[in-house]
């Protein structure tokens, strides 16, 4: 069951919680991040090409002519 | 007391003729769920109907029934329109509701298995698709696993859950409506455009919270409500009520499914234990919940009724902490292992949604579609009004392996799974093992051509030597299972031979 005090132990154990997430940020080289940045750069640019391949042609035409009836 | 829980989820697929938007959808519908039973069964067991004796799809949780001449006709549900249907092997209904083709999961018991066998449903899909295009002059039909056409129409992903009766259903609504408003943040499956005509320009989480209107009501197709409060349980119903949750996006990210189907049972085994001390009621809901959806930034703030504003994330956290210390009060050091699992990845997810959202682009739909969508804005200067942006919505969802960018996002491992394919080509085939979905699935597979319906709580069969159909009912969904009839199966040869074991055990 629910105490009267809980609201003070969900206050804590969120902010402890997110000092431990600020410890592990800061501790994070900036070196680290800017390699992670620039590998997810090049992951998208291959993503991106992986899809214009199976993309329909003639997006527009296609958008259009998707027309469901309502379900539930 | 845990993420444990009788569940299934429901998913109507868009469907589309390209080239022929104005094709007849309920005919295709057919055609596909009929192209699969053709391939897949005897042509007897194609005879097998749904037994609509035991719904009761006006009976409202509220304690009263809407009369048929006040119903919408789409609300009639348990009218035989003679459309295709078929009970699988593996206990799921695949059929044509409305005017889509439906896969209707077995009932299930825990978060993972419901990943498993949502996505044995697309696998279906898939297959049914593919076995359209082979039938000679037929049009090929493509499949989507969304639940807008962006153009003002929605078909859903329903939810079901089975609560005990005894649970008051105020406090359902109490609390499961900041749940539903708030979820979002995990669950959306992202749309490109804003409004049920998705005409205003824009990103938004969900693809189905523009078409809520109202906070509480029996209608599932028109002023759908947040909490849908149809009573028809498919189980002793002095026991159960089924919680029909129709909320919900239809997921593809496996993540997404599992944390859908794990944090909202959880919730449910707190509000079952009147253990819930929340006050997050607000007096303006169905609008919070477009605003909720309407910020991928997540910064929007929820008025609350007490006059507090708080963001969704913090809803969601604060919910995690009831949930961590109702499983901890319960269960201490005797949780079970998937229990955990949903709570850490439960606040691994939100703990990083708040530091930056787009970590999230491997587990959540509405991060890896955002990903993929943001990767189009930067490369090729194009906005949210843009045709290309508005077809990846759309393909996202496309069914196909090839096809469908989730399906191609996954297989380059940029969208995590957490079920194998093996899993997943199993439950293709065979049902759950510890459910009654077990004793329906066995008996499709046993007996085709003796049995004549079937439905959630019902088999029934056509056997040489009775005059009548005999009906067994399967009320209870805990029974039926591997270890409660799998050797009497093994033992009976022929339903005639089951249906004398059990007359004899009665």
């Amino acid at each position: 069951m629910p105490t009267r005090d809980s609201g003070e132990q969900q206050h804590r154990s969120r902010s402890e919680e997110n000092d431990k997430v600020d410890e592990e940020t800061a501790a994070t080289p900036s070196t680290d991040l800017a390699a992670r940045k620039e590998a997810l750069d090049a992951d998208i640019d291959a993503i991106l090409d992986d899809i214009d391949e199976a993309l329909e042609t003639n997006a527009e035409e296609f958008v259009r002519g998707f027309v469901q009836k309502g379900g539930q | 007391m845990t993420v444990h829980r009788v569940m299934g989820i429901e998913t109507e697929y868009g469907i589309s003729v390209p080239g022929h938007p104005h094709v007849n959808s309920m005919l295709t519908s057919s055609q596909v769920v009929n192209a699969y039973g053709n391939a897949i069964t005897l042509p007897a067991r194609l005879k097998a109907r749904w037994d609509y004796d035991e719904e009761t799809p006006l009976r409202d949780a509220r304690g009263f029934d809407l009369t048929r001449a006040d119903a919408d006709p789409s609300q009639l549900t348990d009218e035989d329109m003679g459309l295709a249907n078929l009970i699988l092997t593996n206990g799921a209904r695949f059929y044509v509701d409305h005017a889509h083709p439906e896969y209707s999961s077995p009932e299930i018991t825990n978060p993972f298995d419901a990943v498993v066998w949502d996505k044995a449903g697309e696998w279906i899909m898939a297959r049914a698709a593919e076995l359209v295009t082979r039938i000679p002059g037929a049009q090929p039909v493509n499949l989507y696993k969304n639940n807008t056409d962006n153009k003002g129409a929605s078909y859903g992903t329903h939810e079901n859950y089975l609560m005990r009766r005894s649970t008051p259903f105020a406090d359902i609504v109490k609390h499961l409506t900041p749940f539903f408003v708030s979820r979002q943040v995990i669950t959306g499956s992202g749309r490109v455009g804003l409004g049920q005509d998705g005409r205003q320009h824009g990103y938004q989480l969900s693809q189905r919270a523009d078409f809520f209107e109202v906070e509480v009501g029996l209608e599932t197709t028109l002023k759908r409500p947040i909490i849908n409060t149809r009573d028809e349980p498919h189980a002793d119903p002095e026991k159960y009520r089924r919680l029909h949750v129709i909320v919900g996006d239809a997921n593809l990210a496996e993540v997404s499914t599992y944390l859908k189907l794990g944090t909202t049972s959880l919730v449910l085994a707190m509000l079952e234990d009147d253990f819930l001390d929340l006050d997050l009621v607000m007096d303006h809901p169905v609008r919070e919940m477009h605003q909720v959806s309407h910020d991928p930034s997540l910064r929007h703030l929820v008025t609350l009724r007490s006059g507090r504003r708080i963001s969704a994330l913090q809803m969601q956290l604060e919910f995690l902490e009831q949930a961590r210390k109702y499983v901890e009060d319960r269960l201490g050091a005797d949780v079970d292992a998937q229990t955990v699992d949903v709570l850490d990845r439960w606040e691994s997810v939100l703990t990083r949604l708040e530091s930056d959202p787009m970590q999230l682009a491997r587990e959540l739909d509405w991060v890896a579609k955002l990903s993929v969508l943001q990767g189009y804005r930067d490369r090729d200067g194009i906005d949210w009004d843009h045709a290309r942006l508005h077809l990846v919505d759309l393909q996202y969802s496309d069914v196909r392996p090839d096809k469908g960018l989730a399906n191609r996002l996954q297989a380059r491992g940029a969208i995590e799974r957490i079920t194998t394919d093996e899993q997943v080509a199993a439950a293709v085939q065979t049902p759950p093992t510890d459910t009654r979905a077990w004793f329906r699935g066995e008996c499709m597979r046993r007996y085709p051509d003796a049995i004549a319906a079937a439905s959630w709580d019902s088999v029934i069969f056509d056997v040489p030597g009775h005059d009548a159909l005999q009906r067994v009912p399967t009320l209870e969904p805990l029974r039926g299972t591997r270890a409660h009839v799998g050797d009497l199966l093994e033992r009976c040869a022929t339903a005639g031979e089951l249906l004398a074991a059990l007359n004899r055990d009665a």
